[in-house]
């Protein structure tokens, strides 16, 4: 057989994904995290266990194709003996990079694992009476497909763009399914009112 | 590894008997439209080609034209309805509209979404839930704007068979043109071009054990018609290149096999799809198939697996050397699941998790066999890992 689809690396973790939660009850998460939607193929859950302020275990299962499987099974394995702090701030292209990298079209396969990640952390925060700690700045995902935020959409436009087009361009947002259009136009034209 | 190829509606092999003529014919290499000796030659085995590929289908041999292969022959005919009046001196203007399904090949739907930016008006009919249209529906589409009316004979994906020739007497009612893309029943099913009344039919080469590269158009005598490509004057002026002689010889021994042998064939791959279909029902939770049970193409089964995501499925099953194809958005790079399985409504989960198992030339017992020791424990191993499957066991 020649030439894989995907890097050795997405290879190897699909074949053996690492972290798979085989028995939720038994794992006695501290965070929970679950994000996705069937409907766009793909669904993810993250639970992590958590001792002063870092994270100690981390698995998670997922409705998806190989290139989210590699991804969060790497994603699994890199956040384990990270602050809570740290984990937070994690992006899919570094998980992307570790893997080799993806094919172009597939990168959107590989940004529900941060997410589920983060939202695994908020849970652990709230569960844990520290609900104030859950960053309150936290960028707002604008565009699901390409998880595009409030945040990368101010960047774009402090650096100059100015159309539509430019942050589709720009940030990949809106090149997926298109739902986002009408709320990142709105977000477009506050900040280059802002900005501009 | 063993390899086990389960892929034919995407492709298939050349059958030993098509390959054996390429080989015995690789230095023809005349052009069929010299009147020399060696043009002679080509075209001598060009009309013997020709006339085993109508006789397959029923049609007189004046009655094909040689195309590059089914996307081209699909494009000829819808492409007729904005080739008339002013802008083509040699066609007469057309109705406006054009009737097809929600399931058909992209060659079909988007070649319709681009003569939809031309202002020509698509009225798409829906399926039921084994892929089959509702010719009530059809009636009720047809206007005297309908220019003509595109319905797949058989679907690539799910293998469901129309009604055609009940749906060419409800469009003849109305004197409206009729096109069937019959890309994947010539060969593997009957086609009888006099028997349906169609118009115009597409076929493919490398759907039936011949190249790819080689397709056909059947146009009835006397319907409307206009080129797709202009140019010499090859197939009568109605499409113009120096023709693929090897691809048309190859084609033509491929039409005499399924002649003879189609049927004997068609009853084996059934008989080896109920096989597989069985097994799976035996071996694996869960399970939905998709398609029609009864009017489908024999060797085509598609089957889905809730929780179980189709890429996943299609590289597992690729480690082990079995070769399907997959419903599921990510495979393909599309975004969005089947558009034949969403038209049929099984929901996106299924869709997303569907594979699609093709049988053909050189499929056997063993790799029913094999696929059926090797696809359970991929099905279960994926589940393992899911999210959305036994999630509340």
């Amino acid at each position: 057989m020649s030439d894989w689809l995907y890097s050795p690396l997405v290879k190897e973790h699909f074949m053996n994904p690492k972290n798979i939660l085989e028995d939720e009850a038994a794992f006695h998460a501290d965070g929970s995290g679950m994000v996705g939607n069937i409907k766009c193929g793909d669904q993810m859950l993250i639970v992590i266990r958590v001792e002063n302020d870092i994270i100690t275990d981390c698995k998670w299962k997922t409705y998806g194709c190989a290139s989210a499987i590699a991804s969060t099974s790497m994603l699994s394995e890199v956040v384990k003996g990270m602050s809570l702090k740290d984990a937070y701030t994690i992006k899919p292209e570094q998980i992307v990079d570790k893997l080799g990298g993806l094919p172009e079209h597939k990168f959107h396969c590989s940004v529900l694992g941060d997410k589920a990640l983060r939202a695994a952390i908020d849970d652990y925060y709230r569960t844990h009476g520290r609900e104030g700690e859950i960053p309150k700045e936290k960028a707002v995902v604008i565009c699901q497909c390409m998880n595009v935020t409030d945040k990368d959409i101010e960047e774009a436009v402090q650096k100059g763009v100015a159309t539509y087009q430019q942050l589709q361009e720009h940030t990949k947002l809106g090149t997926v399914c298109g739902k986002c259009r009408t709320k990142a136009e709105e977000l477009l034209h506050q900040f280059s009112h802002l900005y501009g | 590894m063993r390899e086990v190829y389960m892929d034919h509606n995407a492709t298939t092999p050349l059958h030993p008997k098509v390959r054996d003529i390429i080989v015995q014919h690789v230095d023809v290499y005349g052009n069929p439209s010299s009147m020399h000796l060696f043009g002679r030659r080509a075209a001598r085995l060009i009309d013997e080609a020709r006339t085993r590929i109508a006789s397959l289908i029923n049609a007189s041999p004046d009655e094909l034209i040689f195309t590059g292969g089914g996307s081209e022959s699909n494009n000829t005919v819808l492409k007729l309805v904005t080739c008339g009046g002013a802008s083509c001196p040699g066609c007469s203007a057309m109705r406006n509209e054009i009737i097809t399904t929600s399931i058909e090949h992209p060659s079909v739907l988007n070649t319709c979404k681009a003569l939809e930016h031309q202002g020509v008006k698509l009225r798409y009919l829906d399926v039921d839930s084994q892929g089959r249209i509702d010719l009530d529906q059809l009636k009720s589409f047809l206007t005297d704007q309908t220019a003509l009316v595109s319905i797949m004979m058989a679907n690539n994906e799910i293998g469901t068979i129309q009604d055609i020739k009940a749906a060419v007497k409800i469009t003849k009612e109305k004197s409206v043109l009729f096109h069937t893309d019959a890309v994947q029943a010539v060969g593997k099913i009957p086609v009888d071009v006099r028997d349906l009344n169609v118009d115009f039919l597409s076929f493919s080469g490398h759907k039936l054990n011949a190249p790819k590269g080689i397709g056909g158009l059947y146009v009835k005598r006397n319907a409307p018609y206009c080129n797709l490509i202009h140019g010499g004057h090859q197939e009568e002026g109605r499409r113009a290149g120096t023709l693929n002689t090897l691809g048309i010889i190859a084609l033509g021994e491929a039409a005499r096999i399924a002649e003879e042998e189609g049927p004997g064939e068609a009853a084996r791959l059934l008989e080896l799809r109920e096989y597989i279909k069985a097994g799976i029902l035996r071996s694996i939770p869960d399970v939905h198939f998709n398609g029609h049970p009864v009017h489908s193409l024999p060797g085509t089964l598609n089957v889905s697996f809730r929780g179980a995501e189709g890429e996943s499925i299609l590289l597992y099953l690729d480690m082990d050397g079995i070769a399907v194809s997959t419903g599921s958005a990510c495979a393909s790079g599309a975004l969005d699941p089947s558009h034949v399985l969403m038209a049929t409504g099984v929901g996106p989960e299924l869709a997303h998790g569907s594979i699609r198992i093709s049988l053909g030339y050189g499929s056997g017992r063993e790799d029913a066999d094999y696929l059926l020791a090797k696809l359970p424990p991929v099905i279960e191993r994926i589940r393992k890992m899911s999210s959305v499957y036994g999630i509340a066991g």
